[in-house]
């Protein structure tokens, strides 16, 4: 295995083209490489959640991931969670309910939950629960941000209901 | 907290106390929230948005170029002379720029005064295992990682101190063998009021109990961080994630042998600290010394198992807990002993020493009590505060015992917690001057909310809910080293554009300083807290706040706002009444307007006003400070402990404990706080959950525990079994408001008191379910089995008479 390698992925809708240690952990190529400090150093080892970003939308621990390995990939970070400037629902739930007391945990929480709730608008307390199974909140007792995150589903819930005249 | 105690000429003890002096030039108890901003939420807080974007900036996201990286060796033994330390072939590395060991560092630092004990690299001995002994400054972390580990250190291992037993065995050996006390003991604290042992005998029923409460450690997300940088012209800026600025800004100084004014000291974005981050820390001095050594900036970040080692957190406590009470519940006296086990290095151990045993005279109304308290040093981690600082294991300990002691009695504790509270507006026996209590509502609220009185005893087998109350402190009344000058500090700047900054010393670390600083502000001045901007700790912009512990900040802080925006105000509002022909009494400020009584067609903007009292005045800008009211010091060594309010709480626990694998699950929580007032509703409920979650991890899972060698246990977030969204019950937050006389609009504090009675009230609902008081948590499966196996042979046999304890007696 060589030493080093470029690595072309796409981050946060842009295109990347690094020469990287091979390795480099995912995490290391967003805060040191490429500027992107959103998400955290919380344990190193995988145990914490702060590291959380999108790989080809799926949750991922970067910490514990290769940048080598996300050759060809598209990733999300916490930078990227907004769409024309406009937050990500979770995200501005989680601004209005104070869910992010000092923030250290909340990019990875606002990462792991926005997946869910792109994949699934209306998701249930367990879906939501097993959504941040992996992410560790020391500050809140995670009371707010289960309420912030049912607060977009009630919102997703009500557009459903809207739109189509039907329930989930 | 203080020094007061050893130095017994100091001049705390000897002034004359003014009479009615209530600290405040003003209090804002009784004043009418006019603007509408106090109480209100609904829209986050002022500094939230940044964190849900990434935008935070903690230390470790800054970046400097020509930035170089600290990594230290840490000691491999708990107790060890250091013979040799060889940095050569650290320092014969390619891009290691230095190697700094302890004789480099010799200045003795400490949080407290009297107990200057640390140095930043080990000197001489080795005390802990984990102890930093030398540090490599490398131009990447990698790097200083490598080479910190050849560094070659030749030690000739000592017999460690690993208990409190060995600790006050005197055949031991002295781990700080320089100190002029050959002991031990850090500190032993023995007060005694009314007459004890009378008022016990005068008891229709005594018990007597032994506790034994887990060491346990505060896991803040972000590992302890610094980022120095030396400037041209000769000064030092210090980025650091501290809870603790101005302490850190006077050690900092002292041991880097600089002025204050050279170092610059800035608190960025904090990844929360819980009183992990009150002291100094290797971090923050090796750092600053490599940055003026190189001239160039260095960071130095701790992985998560150095934080484990860094510690400070709770103490683990043993405690023997007498307590007296006549057949109708009347509590006659307590008699109490703890013996805290403190680690190598002394933190703020004088000070835990004290609150193990000062709060015991309340909530309850008490005359007669005595308490001795010990803090020993042992051959491992330091301890130091973490959320509910010392008070927390006596208040587990008392709680369980009356709640036993009632129901012994067959007399309902609620009922008894409402008769015996303290009332308002007294001084308990120990010379605590409480002014607003709120134990009734909480008690009256958690209660309603739970459904209690018609679950207690009556839930079916395995289920049970249990009840605690609590009190805390808001804030103390002397600081760590004695002044007279202000606790709090705040400077407002009034923009021609309406936007008002707040300058203050104060440390957000995540629980909504900030935010509480800007509701104040705003709320006098009748803008919104979006119209404010709050720059934080920064020792050159900042008036002096000493920090975000023993729960001052929104009392101290938060007066010292209020007076600065009175200041303004009465500025604002001389020419605004001027201008709409108005008296200044029937103006008001709300909805970013000056008015009159509201009067929709005579008001004036609020920039508008500013602009018409700058263009008469010259810059707008005031002041505000806070100092504590000169009470108490009633007698020596009253110094630490005493708080200019106390807030209350009451919770009720509902736990399910399966009998066959002695697995205990809190489904449900209900904590009523006594904050005095309400600032923004979320913001205070969220400390609330927050405490109520981290007491339940303190129940059922966490504890910091030592293997025979002095290492760790579990030194990673996976061994430590932090409660993940899986263990964490459903929390109601219940807010209730006493008007605290003297906190701002009547706020008291929120951030630590809701903790204290949260492992008392699950205790009790353990007992409700299944009939065992577990007296050492957490409450692991292996506990609960083997209560239960007592318990099943207890019912068997009849009941040893006397108490059945004497273990404790070895240690006195």
């Amino acid at each position: 295995m060589p030493d080093e390698l470029i690595l072309a992925v796409t981050v946060n809708d842009e295109p990347v083209r690094r020469l990287v240690p091979a390795n480099r952990s995912l995490l290391d190529l967003l805060r040191e490489d490429l500027g992107l400090t959103g998400s955290k150093h919380g344990c190193d080892v995988g145990d914490c959640g702060a590291c959380t970003v999108l790989v080809d939308g799926v949750p991922r621990l970067s910490c514990i991931s290769l940048a080598a390995s996300c050759e060809g990939a598209e990733v999300r970070t916490v930078e990227g969670l907004a769409k024309d400037g406009v937050l990500h629902p979770i995200q501005e739930a989680l601004h209005t309910h104070v869910a992010a007391q000092c923030g250290y945990c909340t990019p990875g929480i606002a990462m792991a939950l926005s997946a869910l709730l792109d994949e699934d608008p209306t998701p249930d307390d367990d879906a939501l629960r097993e959504a941040l199974g992996a992410n560790i909140c020391r500050c809140t007792g995670y009371t707010k941000i289960l309420q912030a995150a049912r607060h977009v589903v009630d919102a997703n819930r009500g557009a459903l209901v809207r739109d189509t005249g039907t329930s989930k | 907290m203080s020094q007061g105690e050893t130095d017994p000429g100091s001049s705390a003890n000897r002034q004359p106390q003014p009479e009615g002096y209530l600290g405040p030039e003003e209090t804002h108890s009784g004043a009418e929230a006019e603007g509408g901003v106090v109480g209100s939420g609904g829209r986050g807080k002022i500094d939230g948005r940044r964190r849900i974007t990434g935008e935070a900036r903690f230390v470790d996201d800054l970046s400097l170029p020509r930035m170089a990286h600290c990594k230290v060796l840490r000691s491999p033994y708990a107790h060890a002379r250091i013979l040799s330390i060889d940095t050569q072939p650290a320092l014969a590395m390619d891009g290691v720029l230095a190697v700094v060991t302890g004789p480099d560092l010799p200045v003795r630092h400490g949080a407290i005064p009297v107990a200057q004990d640390e140095t930043a690299l080990a000197v001489d001995k080795v005390r802990y295992v984990g102890e930093p002994v030398a540090c490599v400054c490398a131009t990447t972390e990698e790097l200083a990682w490598e080479a910190a580990r050849r560094v070659r250190v030749v030690y000739e291992v000592l017999e460690p101190v690993l208990s409190i037993e060995e600790a006050l065995d005197p055949e031991s050996p002295v781990i700080h063998d320089w100190r002029r006390k050959k002991s031990n003991v850090l500190r032993r604290v023995r007060q005694a009021f009314g007459d004890v042992d009378a008022a016990m005998a005068e008891a229709d029923l005594v018990l007597e109990e032994e506790y034994d409460y887990p060491g346990s450690t505060h896991v803040p997300l972000e590992t302890h961080a610094a980022l120095a940088v030396p400037s041209e012209d000769d000064r030092l800026t210090v980025y650091s994630s501290t809870q603790n600025p101005h302490y850190m800004h006077r050690t900092l100084a002292r041991v880097l042998g600089l002025e204050q004014s050279r170092i610059r000291l800035v608190k960025p974005d904090v990844g929360a600290g819980y009183g992990g981050k009150c002291d100094t820390f290797v971090t923050d001095i090796c750092a600053a010394h490599c940055a003026r050594l190189l001239g160039r900036p260095v960071k130095f970040v701790l992985e998560r198992e150095e934080v484990f080692y860094a510690h400070r957190g709770r103490h683990r406590t043993r405690m023997w807990l007498k307590v007296g009470m006549k057949a109708d519940g009347t509590i006659t006296a307590i008699d109490f002993e703890a013996w805290a086990e403190g680690g190598a290095y002394a933190s703020y151990g004088v000070v835990t020493a004290y609150y193990l045993g000062v709060f015991g005279t309340l909530p309850y109304q008490l005359e007669h009590y005595r308490f001795t308290t010990w803090r020993v040093y042992t051959n491992h981690p330091p301890c130091g505060p973490k959320r509910g600082h010392g008070a927390l294991q006596p208040r587990f300990a008392l709680e369980l015992h009356l709640d036993r002691m009632w129901k012994e009695l067959g007399l309902d504790p609620v009922a008894q917690r409402v008769r015996q509270c303290v009332e308002p507006d007294t001084e308990t026996v120990n010379g605590l001057r409480v002014t607003s209590v709120g134990l009734e509502q909480c008690l009256k609220r958690v209660t309603e909310a739970s459904h209690y009185a018609a679950q207690a005893g009556k839930l079916p087998p395995g289920k049970g809910i249990g009840l605690a109350a609590s009190v805390y402190m808001c804030g103390a009344l002397h600081p760590v080293y004695q002044n007279e000058m202000p606790h709090s500090g705040v400077q407002l700047k009034v923009d021609r554009s309406g936007l008002v900054t707040i300058f203050s010393g104060t440390a957000d670390v995540g629980q909504g300083s900030n935010h509480m600083l800007a509701c104040l502000v705003a709320e006098r001045l009748g803008i919104r807290p979006e119209d404010c901007v709050v720059v934080e700790a920064d020792s050159d912009l900042t008036p002096v706040d000493l920090g975000s512990y023993s729960s001052r900040v929104t009392f101290m802080a938060g007066n010292a706002a209020l007076q600065a925006a009175d200041r303004v105000r009465a500025v604002l509002f001389r020419h605004a009444a001027a201008k709409l022909e108005a008296r200044e009494e029937e103006l008001v400020a709300a909805d970013g307007f000056i008015c009159v009584d509201r009067e929709p067609g005579r008001r004036l903007a609020f920039a508008d006003a500013v602009e018409l009292a700058e263009s008469v005045e010259g810059t707008l800008g005031a002041t505000g400070s806070y100092r504590p009211p000169k009470i108490g010091n009633r007698f020596r060594r009253q110094s630490v402990g005493p708080s200019p309010s106390y807030s209350f709480t009451a919770q009720v626990a509902e736990v399910t404990v399966d009998e066959e694998t002695g697995e205990i699950t809190v489904d449900r929580v209900w904590c009523a706080h006594d904050l005095g007032r309400v600032l923004h509703p979320e913001i205070a409920e969220g400390q609330v959950e927050g405490c109520v979650y981290m007491g339940v991890g303190e129940a059922l899972l966490e504890e910091q525990a030592y293997r025979r060698d002095g290492t760790l246990l579990a030194p990673s977030i996976l061994e430590y079994r932090i409660p993940t969204v899986y263990d964490t019950p459903e929390i109601h937050a219940l807010l209730v408001e006493s008007h605290d006389p003297e906190g701002p609009f009547g706020a008291k504090e929120v951030g630590e008191g809701p903790q204290l009675s949260t492992v008392p009230a699950i205790a009790a609902a353990i007992h409700d379910a299944v009939g065992i008081w577990l007296t050492a948590p957490p409450f692991t499966p292996e506990k609960v089995l083997r209560a239960l196996k007592k318990r099943d042979r207890s019912r068997s046999q009849p009941r040893p008479a006397g108490p059945g304890h004497t273990h404790l007696e070895l240690l006195r």
